[in-house]
């Protein structure tokens, strides 16, 4: 059949279908990993190797789509999840990613975890025209729709948080000495190009700067070396166990600066329990997720339906851990941009309509807190709430801070 | 000397493999290799690409077994030199524009110089002291490549990216099907010079010194020479595959090159038969396609699947490949005589 013939017959097809149905039909469109019942989405996590904590985060969505199918798919169809281990290294992330994409065939791959891995993986799937959708982290690279339109990201990048401390100091304490204690690793520099990329010209507010590598025993000579330099503001950029330890070694000092930590350490359980809450009053950090642990939520309506999917389809998860509050988010919005989609499954609708979110709120985010893209803001979420440790929980207060650059 | 150190230095280190069993008859080698020319025409590219990364971390655990099977010197550290074949050619690539085939012999002479260096202050090592230093290098490279001082070359943790070359004289061919033969060009011209290596009186002198090092300094070889040589072709040769590896991934960053990988070569060399150059392939299979296995039985229990798949082959063929291959030579020669 010629190319016009086929056109024509489609078109015949068409008029058919609008007389017969009275309404404009929307004509199905697939790309590979969609079909009329089914829609294969592929995921890489770190099940094994080092940050295999992580690993929840892909079991959490599986348990998600489980509970979507379980209640009839999306717009009927319904979702295969592939999700595969990389270990948390990006030469397998690079084979896993072509596995999904060449041989199982994935419509996209959503919230890939870990920097490196998607660093890896990035050029491949734009080459290849697949999504790398709502990636697993903080880096400010996968907001770059002009040389990555199939790449986008889910949370605030690490840059935007720190931003939002540094605005923060600017407008609290102008004439702090800050310290600033980071990993040396692209976790803490990229916390850091942020804060000083926000302090601009004020940079010299920072009168000392140490980091660490994750692999030294404990941190105490680097907390020594900041309190002797004066400060009187401490910016811990460190990992959990980090975290703690730092929080310890500060009040064994006797020394009180005002501290902020990041949201990454930011957990009750991992971090504050064990660190002493006596030495944690007062502390400030950042969140946009709520805290499982936290009774404020107890009453929340959107908790509640996370607590009811947990019970149902992951009972095995523990609510207290972060990671289950996050996959579960990023699953939400994932069957958000599918419903959105329709019936136009194609890969290229997947990102116009992923580009296309207003003001949606998945249950376990905070209060406020808004997931809004656009054709050139490729991030899900920039906004953070600020809070304080306060008796045995964090107390959020302030207004929604925006993660953009200010100046 | 104390008691202990006798024990240490006098126990073989490695097996002795008569110098005949290092290698495959001919008519096995042609067949192998005709399977290697053919297969990739009829696979999709996926599968070309695990293909290419099976000869790529082949010539590493070969690179191995030259070190530990040739001149029985042990290494947890050829992940160190895997990274730095993988970065000089990334970095030539990237940043001086070289060609890709070009950057590889320079990743192997960069290597070789490293390894050579590193085989001087090693020599006074042996056995378990010799792996706890190799060890150490590999520990330490992750590190070193994200120094802030080499940031500008390295890219620091964020690694580099390496741009995919495509096929030559207007070849019509997939990238990874003219990188697939490339890398196996290469992969068979390492292999035919290995095998001359070990054949020629520097393999003798390699042996001779795994064999019994007092022996063969008492008959001439000069043992430091050979040692610090059996490092620098080993790395020499990690080097070249690592470089191949950055081409292939299309990706350097420190997190690729840990402990971890020079623990999976190891292990290659060990599951393929030490000293059994050959066995570097089934090695080579074994890293690249057990874990995945073990992944598809129970994602939870990855890790533990593998353990056990990895006991019961040490437990049942300890010899690994070379092994089964030799068994599967003697059966198919009692059929014949029937």
């Amino acid at each position: 059949m010629s190319g016009i013939g086929s056109r024509a017959g489609i078109f015949a097809i068409t008029v058919l279908l609008a007389a017969t149905s009275g309404s404009a039909c929307a004509e199905k469109k697939y790309d590979p990993g969609a079909s009329d019942t089914e829609i294969k989405i592929g995921n890489i996590v770190p099940y094994s190797g080092p940050a295999s904590a992580y690993g929840t985060i892909g079991k959490t969505e599986e348990a998600y789509f489980r509970k979507i199918n379980a209640e009839g798919g999306i717009n009927g169809r319904k979702i295969t999840f592939i999700s595969y281990d990389d270990g948390y290294n990006p030469q397998k992330a690079v084979e896993q990613a072509r596995r999904l994409v060449e041989s199982d065939q994935v419509l996209l791959v959503f919230n890939p975890l870990g920097t490196p891995s998607n660093v890896a993986t990035q050029k491949y799937f734009n080459s290849k025209q697949v999504p790398q959708l709502l990636v697993a982290s903080g880096a400010t690279r996968w907001n770059n729709p002009k040389d990555f339109p199939w790449t986008m990201g889910w949370q605030p990048s690490y840059q935007s948080e720190a931003r939002s401390y540094a605005k923060f100091l600017m407008a609290e304490q102008p004439s702090a000495k800050i310290g600033v204690l980071y990993q040396n690793d692209d976790f803490g520099k990229d916390y850091l190009k942020g804060l000083k990329d926000e302090l601009g010209s004020k940079v010299s507010m920072i009168v000392a700067e140490e980091s660490y590598e994750t692999s030294e025993p404990t941190i105490d000579n680097h907390v020594y070396k900041l309190k002797a330099s004066g400060a009187d503001v401490l910016i811990n950029i460190s990992t959990p166990k980090f975290a703690a330890q730092t929080i310890k070694k500060v009040a064994e000092l006797g020394w009180k600066p005002l501290h902020i930590m990041t949201s990454v350490s930011a957990s009750v359980g991992g971090v504050i329990k064990p660190a002493g809450y006596e030495n944690s009053q007062g502390i400030l950090s950042a969140a946009y997720l709520k805290d499982g642990a936290d009774p404020q939520w107890d009453d929340d309506p959107g908790m509640k339906k996370f607590l009811a999917f947990l019970e149902k389809y992951y009972p095995e998860g523990n609510r207290i851990d972060g990671t289950i509050i996050y996959g579960y988010s990023a699953a939400q919005t994932m069957v958000k941009v599918l419903q959105m989609c329709g019936d136009d499954l194609t890969r290229a609708n997947v990102m116009k309509q992923a580009a296309s979110l207003k003001d949606f709120v998945p249950d376990t985010l905070l209060p406020g807190i808004k997931i809004n893209t656009s054709a050139t803001k490729f991030v899900a979420i920039d906004q953070l709430q600020m809070m304080r440790f306060k008796g045995e929980k964090w107390e959020l207060f302030g207004d929604i801070i925006s993660g953009q650059l200010s100046h | 000397m104390s008691a202990v150190e006798d024990v240490v230095t006098e126990a073989p280190a490695v097996e002795a493999v008569p110098k005949r069993a290092m290698t495959l008859g001919l008519g096995t080698s042609l067949v192998v290799l005709a399977a290697l020319v053919i297969a990739p025409i009829f696979v999709k590219n996926f599968i070309i690409f695990q293909m290419t990364m099976l000869l790529i971390y082949g010539l590493a655990v070969l690179a191995l077994n030259i070190l530990t099977g040739g001149s029985g010197q042990f290494s947890l550290g050829q992940s160190a030199f895997y990274a730095v074949g993988a970065y000089t050619s990334a970095i030539l690539m990237e940043h001086a524009n070289m060609n890709y085939a070009l950057t590889l012999p320079i990743a192997g002479i960069v290597c070789f110089a490293f390894g050579y260096l590193f085989g001087k202050p090693a020599l006074r090592l042996s056995g378990v002291y010799l792996a706890l230093a190799t060890f150490a290098l590999a520990t330490a490279m992750p590190q070193l490549l994200k120094l802030g001082f080499f940031e500008h070359w390295t890219g620091g943790v964020q690694g580099l990216v390496v741009t995919k070359p495509d096929a030559p004289f207007g070849l019509k061919m997939s990238q990874d099907m003219w990188l697939y033969y490339f890398t196996l060009v290469i992969s068979i011209g390492i292999y035919i010079a290995s095998i001359n290596l070990l054949r020629s009186r520097s393999g003798r002198a390699f042996m001779a010194i795994r064999d019994n090092e007092i022996a063969a300094s008492a008959m001439g070889v000069n043992v430091a020479l050979y040692k610090t040589l059996a490092f620098g072709v080993s790395a020499g040769i990690t080097g070249v595959a690592g470089g191949l590896g950055a081409i292939a991934v299309q990706f350097v960053a420190p997190d690729g090159y840990t402990i971890l990988l020079a623990i999976s070569l190891f292990l290659g060399m060990v599951v393929g038969g030490v000293g059994w150059l050959p066995g570097s392939l089934v090695g080579s299979a074994f890293i690249i396609f057990v874990p995945n296995i073990a992944e598809g039985i129970s994602k939870g229990l990855s890790g533990a699947v593998f353990g056990v798949l990895l006991f019961l082959v040490i437990f049942l063929v300890p010899h690994g490949a070379r092994q089964v291959a030799m068994v599967a030579q003697q059966l198919l020669g009692k059929m014949i005589k029937k």
